[in-house]
């Protein structure tokens, strides 16, 4: 699991923990062991979780990945979708924003702050200067900071309890996403290939060796920087 | 590793003790100790994961697991600081032996309180002029009316200050031969962080090489008095502290090896890390067959360690005699810490000399584990004593 996800794990729990009348439900697509990954999420104290797992949403880009979980969270009709940060393995932090869109919700992203009354949230938006204060009425979806909390740790007790609360893996058929929606057949991108990033043939390494401001200065003047 | 594959639930506690040790431990630790600061927020967090309740069974409040998976998480907790199992055992050791040797309204009483970390509990039995040689202890407790009358001082009282129960031997019947038939047990309540009426605690505490953050302190009893209903096992007990004091303090060894393993893998895994960071002689020192050799030894004692360690865990649970698996592995678990500390602070060099890295704490909290718990010398006698009973001619 992203330790973006568990901030958002968290979030929803001290959403549940204050308002005591809702439910923390779990989504992801992904092989069936991602369950154990889920398993994780139910111990920290969410109620159940629900898998996508599916030959045929293999090699979904973010398009595929999408139509599956807007097909998922459709069926849910949560009233607050939250989403961490971006995802550990290649960073990306576009999903949450895809998903509003295709549900037609409203997004805010970077939440440092999320309080809900009277219909609507309301987020501090981490910016490069400050904060924004954002409205949004419910249901919408909201990415969070990892600022946002520091996610509990799982007690024993939820880790003995997570398998028995419900887990429910779930096809791509009874959610009635088409074959042509997921997987490659419903991806719009294709990865051609991979590989590092060129080498930076005019780059130096400039060591403390007691003239290393002085070199660092000529070099300034050189570029005619200082 | 045949008998000790982890189960699935063992796997998933193991990883998150090790998530919370690695993100909130570790880089804390060394700040903490160097400071002998309590560490407050560390305990908390242990409390609220329900480490305290770990082995104390369900209908205690407790969750019922067994001895290997407490020294799974002992050995998690001592991989990032030995003072938090040494926090976590007093309680872990009372609720022991409670459960074992006391009344039903002390299971009661004082299990619940125990699991949630309401109250923690310390262990006395050492005094200034008896550690090992359990039998030569001096402290009394003579009956008065519905109370007993506790006389004495005890030495090295981990939990000491902060504790609202001590397990507590005394003599009883300063007459008997041989003397442990007149010990008894008690189960001391007091309010924690004071000195109630009849008993000082000396703080801060005694002053020591490693094991900071945590006090060792003395307990000075005078006229202490304490209700009759508070000898563990109640009148049926009275007579048979030594015995259940034995008894906790095996599992006790269990933990102190568990300890021992956590430490020895802290020390490798510092040392591989440093190893492939450091160069000397145009290579990182860990392509050096000095160093290698190092590495290999430590990693084959960490190991070796840890499966005692769980051996020793497994044939205690099981409720019979183990006397000998325990001693074999606080013997060696804790003799693998002492020796990896070394070679981590030789692979550290003169970093390894210094407060920054982490080696100079492991070199300073390993000793307190050949010496705690009975000490390595006594461990050997044991295992001799049992090795020779079972195989007599």
């Amino acid at each position: 699991m992203n330790q973006g996800d568990t901030n958002a794990i968290e979030a929803a729990l001290r959403l549940k923990e204050a308002a005591g009348d809702c439910e923390v439900v779990l989504v992801s697509m992904g092989p069936d062991d991602a369950i154990n990954s889920l398993r994780k999420g139910l111990a920290m104290g969410a109620d159940r979780a629900t898998l996508v797992s599916d030959t045929g949403a293999a090699g979904s880009d973010i398009v595929g990945t999408t139509n599956v979980l807007a097909a998922v969270l459709t069926h849910e009709t949560p009233d607050l979708i939250l989403f961490g940060q971006q995802s550990a393995d290649s960073d990306g932090a576009v999903l949450w924003a895809a998903v509003a869109d295709r549900l037609r919700q409203p997004v805010i992203s970077q939440a440092t702050s999320l309080d809900l009354s009277e219909g609507k949230a309301t987020v501090k938006r981490q910016t490069e200067y400050g904060y924004d204060v954002i409205e949004a009425p419910l249901p919408c979806v909201i990415a969070v900071s990892d600022g946002i909390n520091e996610p509990r740790y799982p007690s024993l007790k939820g880790i003995m309890g997570a398998k028995k609360k419900p887990q429910a893996i779930v096809t791509l058929e009874s959610l009635g996403v088409g074959a042509e929606q997921a997987g490659t057949a419903g991806s719009r991108t294709e990865v051609k290939s991979l590989n590092d990033p060129p080498a930076r043939g005019d780059s130096q390494l400039i060591e403390g060796d007691g003239e290393a401001a002085a070199r660092v200065l000529a070099f300034l003047n050189e570029k005619k920087l200082t | 590793m045949s008998g000790f594959e982890l189960t699935e639930e063992q796997r998933e506690i193991v990883a998150a003790v090790r998530d919370f040790v690695d993100r909130d431990v570790v880089p804390h630790a060394s700040d903490f100790e160097h400071a002998d600061e309590f560490p407050t927020q560390m305990v908390e967090t242990m409390r609220d994961m329900g480490l305290f309740g770990t082995t104390i069974p369900e209908e205690y409040g407790g969750l019922g697991l067994g001895l290997d998976t407490y020294a799974m998480i002992i050995m998690e907790l001592s991989r990032g600081w030995v003072t938090l199992s040494g926090i976590l055992n007093g309680s872990f050791i009372a609720a022991w032996m409670i459960r074992l040797h006391g009344t039903d309204e002390q299971r009661q009483k004082f299990l619940p309180q125990l699991a949630s970390c309401e109250i923690r509990a310390a262990f006395s039995m050492t005094e200034p002029h008896a550690g090992s040689d359990v039998q030569s202890i001096l402290m009394t407790a003579e009956r008065d009316g519905d109370e007993y009358v506790l006389n004495g001082q005890k030495m090295w009282v981990t939990n000491g200050w902060r504790s609202g129960l001590i397990m507590l031997l005394a003599k009883t019947d300063p007459t008997t031969d041989p003397p442990h038939k007149g010990m008894t047990g008690f189960i001391v309540e007091k309010e924690p962080e004071t000195n109630p009426d009849g008993l000082t605690i000396p703080m801060p505490g005694l002053k020591k090489l490693g094991y900071k953050g945590v006090e060792s302190t003395e307990l000075v009893f005078d006229d202490f008095r304490t209700p009759a209903s508070s000898i563990l096992g109640g009148e049926a007990g009275i007579g048979n502290g030594f015995q259940y004091f034995m008894s906790g303090i095996e599992a006790g060894r269990v933990n102190v090896a568990a300890r021992g393993a956590g430490l020895a893998e802290a020390a490798l895994n510092d040392s591989l890390q440093y190893a492939q960071e450091r160069e000397a002689f145009g290579k990182p020192i860990g392509h050096h067959q000095a160093v290698q050799l190092m590495l290999a030894k430590m990693a084959t004692r960490a190991e070796a360690a840890r499966l005692l360690t769980l051996q020793a865990a497994q044939k205690k649970q099981a409720g019979g005699r183990a006397d000998l698996e325990a001693g074999m592995a606080k013997y060696f678990a804790t003799e693998a810490a002492q020796e990896n500390s070394t070679d981590a602070l030789r692979i550290h060099g003169g970093y390894g000399y210094s407060l920054e890295y982490r080696p100079e704490r492991y070199y300073r909290d390993a000793p307190l584990l050949m010496i705690g718990e009975g000490s390595n010398e006594i461990q050997q006698l044991i295992i001799a004593r049992r090795l020779l009973e079972r195989h007599k001619v």
